[in-house]
């Protein structure tokens, strides 16, 4: 019988219980989150299980929501079952003052640069991994450029010479 | 005397016996801006350690101050080989997102086009494989078939490498009779040449003991490190998003999914000859189904999606309603719904994935690309370990990775 979003979710709660929460199914795929202490126990076992299976990380992320006080940022998890061709979609929330979450490195070798490059732009430390450092912006960098406290510069600023940019 | 008798170390330590080689960013054969930092016993790898980002343009920040016309040309210069897959990825994102339910003929005319910027991915990695293993005839060969297809998405959209090609919904104007005449022409050439090429490598003393064996990843070690597209099949598990979860009418197509078996460079490149083949079995295919379109229906270019569908340039002077829809859609100002959708294609190297979250703002809340080639990368220093150093060079290409797409 083929895997179906209602048989995880059961599986899960069975598991869980209400740890597990805020179920939902855009656009056909199993979105629910979890408090972020049991993020890698959740991981385990949606690998383990004979019956869930997903073992395959196909991306991680983060995004943050300024306006949710406490659980600023999410990180998320894609997950596909390759055998039965599910997926599903796996969020912890962490306070940006604390952003710590541990890392799926040992679960997944592929989340190592995903997990370096949600830490490059968000900040979200994971702790226990081999080589947090920034990946894709400079060493040097202060900031965490993809918060939304960060916004791109004013289209409409004039203050620039022309010149340096070719257009003088 | 020479000066370097002088040279004494200090008290206690231990001569350094391994070599530092910077390799990259621009070095002419790692083809894009890479670094590698290499450890070298001799001619062996001990560590390689990778740098990237060289060419990073902040595509997920500058997304998020564009409607969704305007991450298009950020697609283009993602995968820049074949940049309509990124842009019709896109698209199908947006269409998932919005709810827009495209006609077959607009599926099967983006197909065709999927299916020939796989090609000329394929025909570039290949070719490349080619001439880092000693053989620069294949690579001048194939190119003027790579021109055909820059040719025919002339004819379509008007630009050739990146391309941002198609609408929200279908495409800017119907093919021409140019662009299916060319079609045509490649249909009918590019199987003797690409068996041409295929013979010049396949059993190539050379190039066999060049590529076989170096560069090897067993499939559990390549699902592990989320390797997807030939890379993975290579290794030797079928896993296709076309096949596994179909877009664009895939599901109508007849092919095949090759794979390898030792994930290796030789069956990389093997897998990636096959997948060419299938692929013109597929162009074939729809192009007939094309062509079986009758009457109106055979000029259907576009969903019929005034809200999200840029309307046609001469009515935009013309006609009050075209311009109003021109001015909102350019500015995004149509309705967009709260949501979030994640939405993959296969690209030529591996699972495209858009993760869109929209708030119903005039621009994406949240854009992440899922871009196949960051994620292999990571993998160099595990396919190289041990190898020599032009076995390392060999496996760089052999990957496909694309600078533009690995640092967004």
């Amino acid at each position: 019988m083929a895997l179906t979003n209602d048989r995880i979710k059961e599986r899960l709660i069975t598991k869980f219980g209400d740890q597990v929460s805020g179920f939902a199914e855009p656009y056909g795929m199993l979105t629910f989150e979890a408090p972020k202490e049991i993020n890698l126990k959740v991981l385990n076992f949606l690998y383990d299980d004979e019956e869930l299976k997903f073992r395959f990380l196909t991306d991680l992320q983060a995004v943050h929501y300024p306006d949710q006080k406490g659980t600023e940022l999410a990180v998320v998890y894609h997950l596909h079952n390759l055998a039965d061709n599910v997926r599903i979609r796996f969020k912890v929330f962490t306070d940006m003052n604390k952003p710590d979450v541990y890392t799926a490195t040992g679960l997944f070798s592929g989340a190592n640069w995903m997990e370096r490059e949600t830490y490059d732009f968000f900040g979200v430390n994971f702790v226990g991994h081999p080589n947090l450092k920034r990946i894709l912006n400079v060493e040097e960098m202060d900031y965490f450029p993809m918060r939304k406290e960060y916004p791109l510069e004013d289209q409409t600023r004039v203050d620039k010479d022309d010149e340096m940019f070719g257009r003088g | 005397m020479t000066e370097h008798e002088h040279i004494k170390l200090p008290e206690g330590s231990i001569e350094k016996t391994t070599t530092t080689l910077n390799l990259g960013p621009t070095h002419p054969a790692t083809h894009g801006v890479f670094q590698n930092i290499l450890e070298l016993d001799g001619e062996r790898i001990v560590s390689a350690e990778q740098t990237v980002g060289y060419i990073h343009r902040a595509f997920e920040k500058l997304a998020e101050r564009r409607p969704l016309y305007q991450v298009t040309p950020l697609t283009d210069r993602l995968n820049y080989c074949s940049a309509p897959i990124n842009n019709m990825g896109w698209h199908l994102t947006c269409e998932k997102l919005l709810g827009i339910k495209t006609p077959k003929r607009v599926d099967y005319l983006r197909v065709i086009i999927m299916e020939l910027a796989r090609i000329a991915d394929h025909l570039i990695c290949n070719s490349i494989v080619g001439v880092d293993t000693g053989a620069y005839t294949g690579f001048l060969y194939v190119m003027q078939y790579r021109e055909l297809i820059y040719e025919i998405w002339e004819e379509i959209c008007g630009s050739r490498l990146t391309t941002n090609i198609g609408r929200i919904g279908g495409f800017e104007r119907n093919f021409n009779d140019i662009a299916f005449q060319k079609l045509e022409k490649f249909l009918k050439e590019y199987p003797r040449v690409l068996q041409e090429f295929i013979n010049l490598f396949e059993r190539n003393r050379i190039f066999m003991e060049r590529t076989q064996g170096t560069g090897a990843i067993s499939a559990d070690r390549a699902l592990n490190y989320s390797f997807t597209g030939p890379n993975l099949r290579a290794a030797g598990v079928d896993y296709d998003v076309r096949v596994h979860t179909p877009y664009s009418s895939y599901e109508d197509f007849q092919f095949n999914i090759p794979v390898g078996t030792t994930g290796d460079n030789y069956d990389r490149w093997q897998v990636r000859n096959a997948e060419m083949w299938e692929s013109l079995r597929i162009i074939e295919q729809a192009y007939q189904k094309v062509q079986e379109f009758k009457g109106a229906e055979a000029d259907v270019y576009h969903a019929d999606v005034p809200e999200y569908y840029l309307p046609e340039k001469e009515d935009v002077y013309a006609k009050m309603e075209a311009l109003i829809w021109h001015f909102k859609i350019v500015m995004g100002e149509t309705k967009i719904p709260v949501g979030e959708v994640y939405h993959c294609v296969e690209g030529a190297n591996g699972e495209l994935g858009f993760y869109l979250i929209s708030d119903g703002g005039r621009t994406p809340y949240r854009l992440h690309f899922r871009r196949p080639c960051f994620i292999y990368y990571q993998a160099f220093e595990e396919l190289t370990k041990g190898s020599m150093l032009s076995d390392a060079i060999v496996t760089l290409s052999s990957l496909n990775l694309i600078a533009g797409e690995m640092d967004a």
